[in-house]
């Protein structure tokens, strides 16, 4: 029996869907997911009654590769497929032992990242490349991947058609084994892979369970990358690290009764200290060459939590200089604000209220409800109630699930409470 | 003393689903057979059914593709279950998933030889 924590179908799916697009040739990736859907479907009806066989990704790939075999019979004359098999399709005598050989495991396995660095085609908008993945690589529908990014599922669907569209007619899938091309688009899958990772850790979905899951996914692609040697560059081992870092704190961000908890309330004994290992492992791993990414800094930030009880013992100093050095590699509001709390925090509420005036363009910000719940706070500790109240109402007005409305709530609540500032 | 009874499961699922939509599917009759098995009311876990074959029919023993009966009522496996009247099958066949996608099972008595 599968354990339902493995999400082997959807696993496999991605696997098949790259394999099967290498022989039917990127134009006709709509035909390869037909066939991976009708193999699922049949392992569905198969397995249900007679219970999975003791290799279920072997099983699947088989029926894949029949169903290939039959596609490609039937659709010889209609379709052109991949270069490498068109003259080989014509002949029964070659097309059986020449699918046989493209479906041997060392020909299969570098199939999802050939297929991960097609989808992060660059002319397509990052959101786009974020669809694409999650769509064919991790099996998500149109309207899972609509959950997952609480957008609408025709706005999606869009998005999605649209890229694969794109990748359709780029004519062949990437090439790995092209070092140069492969160094040039090396970035762009991190990108792609941390703003899933993102997606799921800061994301709007107001179920945990969908977040964790996209999270899960970012890191499994991400590993293929490690493993894969001309891929495991040192910014890769930095964006692993800081993957596993964040996720070692997905068990304490919302705690035994349901409530979103901030950074500074977590109980960190609930932080997951397997994942934390392994990203101080990645992170000192990231650190063989002179490359230094937005990942690297990071995942630093990140391990330097990791190494404190709570805001008390954190080194603030620190950390203030690491997003320092963000903001120089790739400034942003969003970092800019985590850089003012970072200052609040090393020299007091009032710096943290000048630093956030100070956000250049921090008019993008004002839909970002933390921007608001950050003013509220730093408005809080200088004692004056009224006004952090406004901005955690600002802030309530903004929230994107039921979690985040309860935890401004309790804020607002927090402001009523508290005795009025001193006279002066 | 123990009857049989035939479990034929009738249409489900159409259209494009997810992968992990079917693996959840597949888990759930999965935990569901478990469960009849255990509770020995599974004499045999039968077998699925393609959706294709051949229509054999009449004295001209015409073939043809079909008809099938609508591909929404189609049967798409059996299971042989051991219950102890209809009344009680009927009850364990309510934890079928196909109930959940909008599909059905058929519970039959099988006539004994001695009756």
């Amino acid at each position: 029996m599968i354990e339902p924590s493995d999400h082997l179908f959807r696993r496999e799916a991605g696997r098949i869907v790259a394999t099967l697009t290498r022989i039917f040739g990127v134009q006709n990736l709509a035909l390869a997911e037909d066939v991976v859907q009708d193999a699922f479907c049949r392992a569905l009806e198969v397995w249900k009654l007679r219970g999975v066989p003791e290799n279920p990704s072997a099983w699947l790939m088989a029926t894949a590769k029949n169903r290939a075999l039959d596609v490609l019979r039937r659709e010889r004359t209609a379709r052109t497929f991949a270069p490498e098999l068109r003259r080989l399709v014509e002949s029964e005598w070659t097309l059986a032992p020449a699918v046989e050989e493209l479906f041997l495991p060392h020909a299969i396995k570098d199939d999802l990242l050939r297929m991960m660095f097609s989808c992060c085609q660059p002319e397509l908008p990052e959101e786009a490349q974020v669809a694409l993945v999650l769509h064919i690589l991790c099996g998500f529908t149109v309207s899972e991947v609509a959950g997952a990014f609480v957008s609408s599922h025709a706005a999606i669907e869009k998005r999605i058609s649209r890229a694969k569209k794109v990748l359709a007619g780029s004519q062949r899938l990437f090439d790995v084994s092209d070092t140069g091309d492969f160094a040039e688009r090396l970035p762009v899958v991190h990108r792609a892979l941390y703003l899933l990772f993102n997606e799921g850790y800061h994301g709007a979905s107001p179920e945990s369970a969908v977040r964790a899951e996209l999270c899960q996914e970012a890191m499994r692609l991400a590993a293929l990358l490690l493993d894969h040697p001309p891929a495991a560059t040192p910014a890769t081992h930095a964006l692993c690290a800081l993957m596993c870092l964040h996720a070692a704190r997905l068990p304490a961000r919302v705690d035994a009764s349901g409530e979103l908890r901030s950074l500074f309330e977590q109980d960190r004994s609930r932080w997951d200290a397997h994942l934390v290992a392994e990203g101080e492992r990645l992170l000192e791993r990231s650190a063989a060459g002179p490359e230094l990414t937005e990942y690297h800094v990071e995942a630093a930030i990140a391990w330097v939590h990791t190494t404190a009880h709570g805001a008390e013992d954190t080194d603030w100093a620190v950390i203030v200089s690491l997003y320092d050095q963000l903001m120089a590699i790739r400034p942003s509001p969003v970092i800019a604000l985590n850089r003012a709390i970072a200052v609040a925090q090393r020299d007091g509420p009032q710096r943290g209220l000048d630093e956030i005036r100070a956000i250049a363009r921090s008019g993008r910000l004002a839909r970002y409800p933390f921007y608001h719940a950050a003013l509220g706070e730093f408005e809080f500790r200088n004692g004056r109630q009224e006004l952090a109240r406004e901005h955690f109402v600002a802030a309530l007005a903004l929230a994107r699930n039921p979690m985040e409305r309860q935890f401004f709530e309790h804020r607002i609540g927090a402001c009523r409470r508290a005795p009025p500032p001193p006279v002066p | 003393m123990m009857n049989e009874f035939l479990f034929l499961y009738r249409g489900g699922e159409t259209g494009r689903r997810s992968p992990e939509h079917m693996q959840q599917t597949m888990q759930k009759w999965m935990v569901w057979l478990k469960e009849l098995g255990e509770k020995g009311h599974i004499k045999d876990q039968g077998q699925p059914l393609e959706h294709t074959g051949k229509l054999v029919k009449g004295r001209q023993k015409t073939v043809t593709d079909g008809p099938f009966p609508e591909t929404k009522d189609i049967v798409g496996g059996y299971t042989l279950i051991q219950a102890r009247d209809l009344a009680q099958a009927v009850e364990l066949s309510k934890g079928c998933p196909i109930l959940e996608f909008d599909g059905a099972v058929e519970v039959r008595p099988v006539m004994k030889l001695n009756q």
